[in-house]
């Protein structure tokens, strides 16, 4: 797919934005076949879609997206740990998506208003984000102010991804944002969403030592390099192939 | 002989004829994706066509389904461009093209001058929209103005999945975007 856009393109910030949606379009493919309802089915698999289209134009700015996508190394990916992170419960993939697409939809917004590379992607993409976004909400409302057991897997699950939230906000090269501002609008938005779910906001750190610099230096946990194989195999396989 | 503009503007029409490959009923002119045709020299022409969806895989059948058109049409060289700027929206289909998405039973968009989902809250069990804040989808078959959200998100990207209270059918809604 070719994408009009100015001449000098940031490769690391092309990356970056291009790998969280690749990546994160890949884990959700993966509730393809598993979903709770045939609804979430089809929703789960149209976030996905939206995300991959979004990777093709922010990877195909950087360079080959086939190449980058399916020949590079665990190290070369520049996306976040957050998106890395496997499916787990539907709560947690729905955690995933509140934390992500708020993230998401407060830079792209910011990106499409401004007249950097990026602008095009980000004005198209902000639409379909606010959707994800929108989904994301209504679920963590749903599954927080349900059951006794839908509260606790979603409090669980809050729980356990916000130590992947800190890293959103750190600066990535040629990324022209201002993230302390939009980290703040992440707490406010995410707080709102958590305290009308009868949730409250997780205490632990956002980041931290042990995340080393993290997904935007190449640093990945461990779930990662299984995905990548299972994403990466058929190409590796038959290079080249088509149908 | 016809001069540059006046096969300018027939290549415009015949691209703009082709059907969408996922709603046959609305043409590529009347869904509003097809953005210019530039002509160089006689037989060279570039299209410029916009994606509904970022991730819409249509883009590429239209594209060829383009090229196969304009170089039936005499054209030699043939190339689509996809553009972003400025984002589609579905205020880009036309009226027309509402009205053939009624009939063919799928609720069309409503006109909207802001960005973003349409406002819901959280019925007990279902989704339902704002009250009266804004137009209400109404049903394509019935024409019934009480419908519920069954799925925000339905066999393609660009659709929600909705039912109508008073008909009971389920039907697909092209929604705002």
């Amino acid at each position: 797919m070719t994408a009009t856009g100015p001449a000098t393109v940031p490769v690391t910030a092309a990356l970056a934005l291009g790998d969280d949606a690749l990546v994160l379009s890949h884990r959700l493919g993966e509730w393809a076949g598993h979903a709770p309802v045939l609804e979430e089915e089809v929703a789960l698999a149209n976030i996905a879609l939206d995300l991959l289209g979004q990777a093709r134009v922010l990877l195909s700015l950087a360079g080959d997206e086939d190449e980058l996508a399916y020949l590079r190394e665990e190290r070369a990916f520049r996306n976040l740990q957050l998106v890395e992170q496997p499916n787990g419960d539907f709560a947690h993939t729905i955690a995933r998506q509140l934390y992500f697409s708020t993230y998401q939809q407060l830079l792209y917004a910011e990106l499409a208003a401004g007249t950097g590379p990026f602008a095009p992607l980000a004005a198209k993409a902000v639409k379909e984000v606010a959707y994800h976004r929108d989904h994301a909400e209504l679920w963590t409302l749903r599954l927080g102010d349900g059951t006794e057991t839908s509260h606790e897997r979603m409090r669980l699950a809050c729980d356990a991804l916000w130590r992947f939230t800190g890293e959103m906000f750190q600066p990535v090269e040629g990324l022209d944002a201002g993230l302390p501002a939009l980290e703040a609008r992440w707490l406010e938005s995410v707080t709102d969403v958590l305290g009308r779910a009868g949730l409250t906001v997780p205490e632990g750190p956002r980041t931290g030592a042990w995340s080393a610099g993290a997904g935007r230096q190449g640093l990945h946990t461990e779930p990662f390099g299984r995905m990548l194989a299972e994403m990466q195999h058929l190409h590796r396989s038959h290079p080249g192939a088509s149908w | 002989m016809v001069t540059a503009t006046a096969l300018e503007a027939e290549l415009l029409e015949l691209a703009g004829s082709v059907p969408d490959p996922e709603l046959p009923v609305l043409t590529l002119r009347e869904l509003g994706v097809l953005r210019a045709v530039h002509l160089h020299g006689t037989d060279a022409v570039e299209v410029d066509l916009t994606p509904t969806y970022t991730g819409c895989p249509a883009i590429e059948a239209m594209s060829s389904d383009i090229e196969r058109v304009l170089r039936a049409h005499g054209m030699r060289e043939v190339t689509v461009r996809t553009v972003l700027t400025p984002a589609w929206s579905t205020d880009d289909i036309t009226s027309e093209g509402r009205d053939k998405l009624r009939e063919f039973g799928i609720a069309p968009p409503r006109v909207r001058h802001d960005s973003g989902p349409v406002t819901l809250t959280l019925g007990p069990t279902r989704t339902q929209d704002e009250g009266s804040a804004t137009e209400p989808v109404r049903c394509p078959h019935c024409g019934s103005a009480g419908t519920e959200l069954l799925s925000r998100f339905s066999s393609t990207a660009c659709k929600a999945l909705r039912r109508c209270l008073d008909c009971r059918e389920p039907f697909d809604h092209f929604k705002e975007l």
